[in-house]
């Protein structure tokens, strides 16, 4: 049995210190138990000889020096597992809320999961078509990877995610497929926007799904993502599955984490974030990835909402220096009325030449996207000159690049909510606008290409 | 090694900190065993009878109580056979071994030793009985790779006569010659042990004179290093500091190569691993891997070894450079490194300096720094061994004027300024022209003249002033439009444009495009600079801008980036055919006015 406590000495926030306790170990789990019969559940931050800093999940309201009891349950905060839990919603804690009969556990897995061994990866390199042009074309997503959203309140991140899960697909190939959600500190409305997409399109089924909701407690925010983590973990490395995990938002797991350290007391960072905020994201970023050997993998879209837009606030900053590039939603584009308004200048996937090319997509496609991109910073450069300038003083070529841009973001960016294109289709849009310019414009674009795609007007009759 | 060690135990447990007591006799910086697991740590802090302990593993399950061990020897590092193409993490930890014992995530407590114990290398004497011996002579060698004859040396601390030396297989334990030292006798075997914190010793340090030539052309030809010089890339997240690392430690002219992957992502060093081995050094033929190391610690791995982990690392590539090869180290990045020093720092509750960094960040970056250099290494034959450091910076929110980047400028003398808005444009490498600068350019000078062209350093800064002008122009241009410039000065943007897109830019990806020989460099500049130079006289002679730009070789100038190195010498039939067509397009505007 384990013996119980009754040394709380102190209660500050979410911290408990107990005394007299006999050697707790780092990070191990507490049970609390309150005067009126309730449990909570803590976790061990900092242990002395006889003392112990706990921090309690759920909130020490009601917690009394001297009256609760403590037990310290000898072992890390785990997650039971069984393929059962495919199909199940939990709380940010990992327990079912969905009424249906709890998990019967295959096993029990430490949240905080383990680094993969560098020697043990299998380097990504299979594209995902997400349907999307804007991901597709320019800033192409592989499995195994882990590539945000950066967003900003009021931009349609949520409706982004839910087509990314609903699209995406690897070509080719029929695999087991498998969605883990985690809902961090997020409103209702839009964990249930989630959850009913997921029923709508029957994906459900082979979901999981974690939910911190706004008004759940603060420090439990900490362990959810972990905990969805975990899952996915689970089902692509012991049952084979292609996982896409959804985080969303990360932002508030930061402020999560920032108020915990606050709590403690701890040297503050930048902007009050704890200095350890980088090492921090990272354990949970680098759990994406493939390992060979093995049929799984996990693929991760974080979602981030930048405070203010900024996008040199710690949290994307330290985030985009983690993860393999970003997807930057802007506002400017969502005024103009373009769905998805993905900024793809500043959008970068560094997995992208990798992933994309001949025997990947096609082979036109890395000259193509370069290309693209390349024209487009012109045009948007050319604009700005001519908001200052007036258009007259522009030369031809620059007025030619403003026309590009604006086609560019009509007819390329631009997509319905439940439109899925082919690669072939985002490629040969690609090659429309690009006929809008002279050749010799088209330095990025091998001649063999030019010739096969350029010259060749056929490849404009797109499928559509 | 003490035997007999006592036993301390822990007294607390906070993150990667633990506090220790009963460990009489312990130094600080020793290595001691953690708890029942037996996890790796270093003491960094002693008051009285109590040792603070920063641990190398994951703490999580330790408590008060459980018993820590010292070893009574500070971090060091195994250095013989066997250290080229291994991948190591931040306390020399054999990667591949640990997967084999641990399965695809690495567990903790993992005892293994760095390098191979079992495995036999041909050893080749190239001492006699009888030979006085001082530290850094080389005693025999051993084909390590095909690419690197790893060279025996004595140890630093041994020196007298041969009494045995001998000749065939042997392990890295196993006993090769004894030394004679003042009638002492002096084991040697192929391995040696150094303490990561302490540079090893050479005799002294040397000018640098010579580049270190990576095929990248906006770094050869406008920002050089040398051999044994240092720099650093700051950059924001995004604009390509890692591809450039990379690039560096694929096609620089180094004899060996010291990756670190500090504090990064997991996937880099799995792309290192996947592609060296495939990829083929320019200058040996050899693949690539065949003169690498790689130190992999990465984000989510324990930040206290993340920062052993540059210490790790170039206290190997010393090794190798005493031995008189010019080694080339790559630390990504250093940032990771800071904030793990802040990390541990913060939990000493140490006071903080400039946010949050601890106050010796500047002396420990320059300390690092130093230990590049060229030099003439210990032993009789006085060996010319090279080692350059280049240690990429990451700013939070690219902002240069935060502590590791200030910090790291103060020592560096090569700066390549990364910027995000040419990553936009895909302007890669996005090294901005306008900030960096290297300050090894005077003393290359003699180098470029001798080895490449006697008109290479004049066409280099032509070329900058052009860009130069660029900007000033550009600024005109955006207050008041292009119309208001002369042709002359629109010809000047062109030509910029040019160097830009034509020269500067170079993709990674592109095989020819990846890597440019100095010739090559040099003609492609040349190539620009030849149409500058002839279109301007000709614009002189009244010849229109239209006619300028409207050469048919000039499609040609944009694309001579994919001529193959072994077609070179097509560039300087185009450097003929811009001059030629400039020239009749001059003699049809006489003509016609006739």
């Amino acid at each position: 049995m384990y013996k119980e406590f009754t040394t709380i000495s102190e209660v500050a926030g979410s911290l408990l210190t107990v005394e007299e306790v006999e050697d707790a170990r780092y990070m191990e789990i507490v049970e609390i138990e309150l005067q009126d019969g309730s449990r909570r559940r803590g976790q061990v931050l900092m242990t002395s000889k006889g003392e112990a800093l706990v921090q309690v999940f759920e909130g020490t309201e009601g917690i009394g020096v001297g009256q609760s009891k403590v037990k310290f349950l000898g072992r890390v905060m785990e997650l039971p597992v069984s393929p059962d839990i495919l199909g199940r919603v939990f709380n940010g804690s990992g327990v079912p809320i969905d009424g249906g009969p709890g998990i019967v556990p295959d096993a029990r897995l430490d949240i905080n999961g383990s680094p993969i061994n560098p020697v043990a990866r299998d380097y990504p390199i299979d594209f995902i078509q997400t349907g999307i042009s804007a991901i597709d074309g320019l800033n192409t997503l592989v499995r195994g990877q882990k590539l945000p959203i950066f967003s900003a309140s009021g931009l349609p991140h949520a409706r982004l995610a839910a087509q990314i899960a609903r699209q995406a697909k690897v070509l080719g190939e029929e695999e087991k497929f498998a969605v883990v959600f985690g809902a961090l500190g997020i409103t209702f409305e839009e964990a249930n926007y989630f959850i009913s997409e997921l029923r709508n399109t029957g994906a459900i089924e082979r979901s999981v799904i974690f939910v911190n909701l706004a008004d759940d407690p603060v420090v439990e925010r900490i362990i959810t993502p972990r905990m969805a983590l975990t899952a996915a973990e689970f089902l692509a490395f012991e049952m084979d599955m292609q996982v896409l995990v959804i985080l969303t938002d990360m932002t508030n797991y930061c402020e999560a984490l920032r108020e915990v350290s606050a709590a403690r007391r701890e040297i503050p960072g930048r902007r009050g974030y704890p200095g350890y905020l980088y090492t921090d994201l990272a354990t949970m970023y680098e759990r994406a990835g493939r390992i060979q050997g093995k049929k799984g993998s996990i693929t991760q879209i974080p979602i981030l909402t930048m405070p203010e837009d900024d996008k040199t606030h710690p949290i994307p900053d330290l985030t985009g220096y983690i993860t393999e590039g970003q997807i930057i939603l802007n506002r400017q584009l969502q005024h103009k009325g373009i769905y998805p308004p993905i900024d793809v200048l500043p959008s970068l996937s560094r997995l992208r030449d990798k992933g994309i090319g001949e025997g990947k997509t096609r082979e036109d496609h890395p000259d193509v996207a370069n290309q693209l991109f390349a024209a487009y910073a012109r045009g948007r450069e050319a604009e700005e000159l001519a908001t200052i300038l007036g258009e007259a003083s522009l030369t031809d070529l620059d007025r030619l690049y403003i026309k590009f841009a604006k086609e560019f973001e009509e007819t390329f960016i631009q997509q319905g909510e439940y439109e899925d294109r082919s690669i072939e289709n985002t490629l040969s849009r690609g090659w429309n606008l690009l006929r809008m310019l002279p050749r010799e414009e088209l330095k990025r674009i091998q001649d063999i290409h030019l010739e096969l795609f350029y010259d060749n007007n056929q490849s404009s009759s797109s499928e559509e | 090694m003490l035997e007999g060690s006592t036993k301390g135990v822990i007294l607390s447990v906070n993150g990667p900190v633990v506090v220790a007591i009963g460990l009489p006799g312990a130094k600080m910086y020793d290595l001691v065993k953690v708890g029942e697991d037996k996890l790796v740590g270093e003491i960094i802090g002693l008051s009285q009878d109590k040792a603070t302990i920063q641990v190398y593993e994951e703490t999580a399950g330790i408590r008060p109580g459980e018993p820590v061990e010292s070893t009574y020897e500070p971090l060091s590092v195994e250095l013989g056979p066997g250290l080229i193409g291994s991948i190591f993490d931040g306390t020399q930890r054999p990667l591949e071994v640990i997967r084999e014992i641990s399965g695809d995530f690495i567990a903790r407590g993992v005892e293994v030793p760095a390098l191979d114990r079992s495995k036999k290398w041909d050893f080749h004497p190239l001492v006699e009985v009888g030979e006085e011996v001082e530290p850094g002579d080389i005693l025999g060698e051993v084909p390590e790779t095909t690419a690197i004859s790893h060279r025996v040396m004595v140890p630093p601390d041994v020196r007298g006569k041969i009494r045995e030396i001998k000749e065939g297989s042997f392990t890295v334990e196993e006993v090769i010659a004894i030394v004679d030292q003042g009638g002492e006798e002096r084991p040697l075997t192929l391995m040696q042990r150094w303490p990561v914190r302490t540079p090893r010793p050479y005799k002294r340090k040397v000018n640098l004179d010579e580049p270190l030539i990576t095929g990248q052309r906006v770094i050869d030809t406008f920002f050089p290093i040398a051999k044994g010089g240092v720099a650093c890339i700051p950059g924001p997240f995004g604009s390509g500091k890692t591809v450039v690392q990379h690039q560096l430690a694929k096609w620089s002219d180094a004899d060996v190569i010291v990756f670190i992957g500090c504090g990064e992502r997991g996937n880099e060093m799995t792309d290192v691993l996947m592609e060296f081995p495939e990829l083929v050094d320019p200058y040996t033929g050899e693949p690539l891997m065949k003169r690498t190391v790689l130190i992999a610690n990465t984000s989510n791995m324990p930040v206290a070894a993340r920062e052993a982990s540059v210490y790790t690392g170039i206290t190997i590539a010393e090794y190798f450079r005493d031995m008189g090869y010019r080694v080339a180290l790559m630390a990504d990045s250093t940032s990771r490194w800071a904030e793990a020093m802040r990390e541990i720092s913060g939990r000493l509750e140490e006071m903080p300096g400039e946010e949050g960094f601890p106050a010796y960040l500047g002396s420990r970056i320059a300390s690092f720094y130093e230990r590049a250099g060229k030099v003439i290494a210990l032993g009789k034959e006085d060996r010319t061994g090279s080692l350059t450091v280049v240690g990429s910076v990451s700013p939070p929110g690219g902002d240069l004027s935060e502590p590791v980047t200030q910090n790291t400028l103060r020592v560096v003398q090569v700066f390549w300024g990364l910027e995000d808005r040419l990553a936009y444009q895909r302007h890669f490498p996005a090294i901005n022209w306008l900030i960096s600068y290297s300050l090894y350019l005077p003393h290359l000078e003699k180098f470029w003249r001798e080895n490449v062209a006697p008109d290479f350093s004049a066409n280099r800064n032509l070329a900058m002033q052009i860009l130069q002008q660029e900007a000033e122009l550009e600024e005109i241009v955006r207050l008041v439009g292009v119309e208001s410039l002369s042709f002359r000065e629109r010809f000047v943007l062109e030509i910029a444009r040019s160097i830009r897109e034509d020269f500067l830019q170079q993709s990674a990806f592109q095989e020819v495009d990846t890597f440019s020989s100095l010739r090559k460099q040099y003609l492609m500049l040349k190539l620009i600079i030849t149409y500058y130079q002839e279109g301007l006289k000709a614009l002189e002679r009244g010849l229109s801008l239209r006619d300028i730009l409207s050469i048919p070789a000039r499609e040609k100038i944009g694309r001579a980036k994919y001529i193959p190195e072994e077609k070179i010498e097509t560039l300087e039939e185009l450097i003929e055919e811009v001059q030629e067509e400039i020239a009749n397009k001059l003699k049809g505007e006489v003509e016609s006015n006739v």
